[in-house]
């Protein structure tokens, strides 16, 4: 091996570099090349397709009119109010999930971390939403819990308040809200498991300081647990957003994208699966993408941030 | 918490408010019990109803002591319709193991890279891998569509272990380097300088830190791979199905099928449920990336 070639970073002064130490800096990247190229080729070749079929007139159904279209499939993708409405309701549901399971979450997390009885198996407990395959999980939530006639929640409400009882039917009345009900279900164990961590890093001594100098629970919160919790909080909401604004198993099962729940991510499916629309569902991918290009930079920047007090 | 710390708060505090404290305690613990027991409830109504019989499941009010029965298990394995469900668990699980596979392999060596001896610009590469977990892959969908088709890799397992490895890699390589990055550089450069050679290196100091990291990235790609329905819903059909597709086959089924679908939904969330509890610490390293030990 090379390796022994570049050692000191003395050397990574020397600008340039003899033929022997540039074979140092190629022994030292060499590692890195299979993956780095892997994931060239399988992640961002694609989306160049994708840029490509997005200016073409291009639908399965219909091989013979295959053509370049300009920025017709924009047009019509910006214009279409299923798309507007997609858009809606995608930072509608990563937004509600998100920010409602980080809160659950947080309380959630407070509560585990005291002493208490049978404390290990509570965390058991609230781990297991989130290990149930999210397709079951949709599945389950839909008909054995949801469904108007023969669902866990009609039953109890039959129940509890006899034959005359409220029968709801969950998913028609109220379709958006039932899809984030079983999201927050999933993803406040996730939360709650990243914020559990942060907080037993959290300082004793100075919180201990603080009690025995009067100092009361909601000012220990306010003024020392919640700033040391910010950075977890914030890699807690970066990463579920990252997951959830992709979410397509809860709507596919739940919805079927009905009900004004299709997000983004099902409604480019829909035209693609369905329609065999593969310029427009192409565009709608490009406008996906700029979207999130545009939310990745500032959340980038934030975990860059946490990066760097980690380094420190 | 020690009992040293314990009698030194205690000391400090004065006993009215310490009974406070002691109430509101056990009050809290109560609460923590009944939040846990909420959220684990649809999971215990899911396992319930699986052992009922069809018509017990489908009753209002519920019917929680029905007599538990395995019907939804034997439906499920193809007692009635004689689809086995095997082919597609066994796919998820080639699919799973295999791109997990395949991630340390790429993941590992581009962690090394990354950490232990960085190349220029370190940070930026990585960034670069964190950056395509945050593009939608229903963005990039369409292209591996069509290029599937082209080369005839529709419904070809080979296709979704390719695609889970992209998947799970930018994951695994960030959380293998902030791993590697407690490798103690010192220790090594002295131990090549002594003529140690780089087996027993690896052996004596490089393992005993990577390994536990190896177990973390390895339990959250095979959850992830093992959770997936979008790329094995739109790419594959009868031959490559996954598991996760198979069970939303059943959402079309006509008349009573709870108990069968609460059946299937166990069988497949088990591989994941007892992963996930055999090793709930490796789970939060995972889940965050490596950012918490």
């Amino acid at each position: 091996m090379t390796t022994t070639v570049a050692r000191p970073s003395t050397i990574e002064a020397d600008p340039g570099g003899t033929p022997l130490r540039r074979a140092g800096n190629w022994a030292r990247r060499a590692p890195l090349l299979p993956a780095l190229i892997f994931m060239i080729i399988v992640t961002q070749l694609p989306f160049v397709g994708t840029l490509v079929i997005s200016f073409m007139n291009w639908n399965a159904y219909y091989p013979d009119e295959r053509g370049f279209a300009g920025i017709d499939n924009f047009v019509r993708v910006l214009t279409d109010v299923n798309t507007r409405d997609s858009i809606i309701t995608t930072i509608v549901l990563t937004a509600s999930v998100v920010l409602i399971s980080l809160l659950l979450g947080m309380l959630i997390a407070l509560l585990l971390d005291r002493t208490f009885l049978g404390r290990g198996v509570v965390r058991t407990l609230m781990i297991t939403p989130f290990l149930v395959v999210p397709v079951a999980a949709a599945l389950v939530w839909k008909h054995a819990l949801y469904n108007p006639e023969y669902g866990l929640l009609n039953g109890l409400l039959t129940g509890i308040f006899g034959g005359g009882a409220i029968q709801p039917d969950w998913i028609s009345t109220m379709p958006l809200t039932s899809v984030v009900i079983a999201l927050v279900w999933q993803w406040t164990p996730f939360m709650m498991l990243i914020l559990l961590a942060g907080l037993q890093g959290k300082p004793l001594d100075v919180i201990e300081a603080a009690q025995i100098d009067g100092c009361s629970n909601w000012q220990i919160f306010r003024h020392m647990t919640f700033p040391h919790l910010r950075q977890y909080l914030e890699l807690g909401g970066l990463l579920g957003s990252i997951y959830i604004v992709q979410n397509f198993d809860a709507v596919f099962t739940i919805t079927s994208g009905g009900l004004g729940t299709a997000n983004l991510p099902y409604t480019i499916y829909q035209t693609f699966y369905n329609a065999q629309d593969y310029g427009r569902a192409s565009a709608a991918g490009v406008v996906v993408v700029i979207g999130t290009i545009l939310i990745a930079t500032f959340a980038l920047r934030t975990v860059s941030s946490l990066f760097k007090e980690e380094a420190r | 918490m020690t009992a040293t710390a314990e009698a030194s708060r205690t000391a400090a505090a004065d006993t009215a408010s310490r009974t406070r404290r002691k109430r509101s305690g056990a009050v809290l613990g109560v609460v923590a019990w009944i939040v846990g027991i909420l959220f684990v409830l649809p999971v215990v109504w899911m396992l319930l109803t699986s052992f009922h019989s069809e018509n017990d499941a489908a009753t209002n009010p519920p019917s929680f002591f029905a007599p538990l029965t395995l019907d939804g298990y034997a439906n499920f394995f193809g007692a009635a319709t004689g689809a086995s469900p095997w082919p597609p668990l066994l796919n998820s699980i080639t699919a799973s193991v295999l791109s997990t596979a395949l991630v340390l392999l790429l993941a590992v060596p581009a962690a090394y890279a990354l950490s232990i001896k960085p190349v220029k610009k370190w940070t930026d590469v990585l960034f670069f891998f964190l950056s395509t977990k945050m593009l939608p892959v229903v963005a990039g969908l369409l292209p591996v569509y069509l290029i599937a088709q082209g080369i005839g890799m529709l419904d070809n397992i080979w296709l979704l272990i390719v695609l889970y490895t992209s998947m799970n890699l930018p994951i695994a390589v960030w959380m293998m380097r902030s791993f590697l990055a407690e490798v103690p550089g010192e220790i090594l450069e002295a131990a090549s300088m002594d003529g140690c050679n780089l087996t027993r290196t690896l052996r004596t100091i490089v393992m005993p830190i990577v390994l536990p990291g190896i177990a973390a990235t390895s339990l959250i790609c095979f959850i992830f791979s093992w959770n997936e329905l979008l790329f094995a819903r739109v790419l594959t059909a009868t031959v490559a199905q996954t598991a996760p597709v198979f069970l939303t086959s059943f959402v079309t089924s006509q008349g009573l099928f709870l108990a069968k679908v609460c059946a299937a939904a166990v069988v497949v969330s088990l591989p994941v449920l007892i992963a996930g509890f055999a090793a709930q610490d490796k789970l939060v390293q995972g889940l965050s990336l490596g950012a918490i030990k």
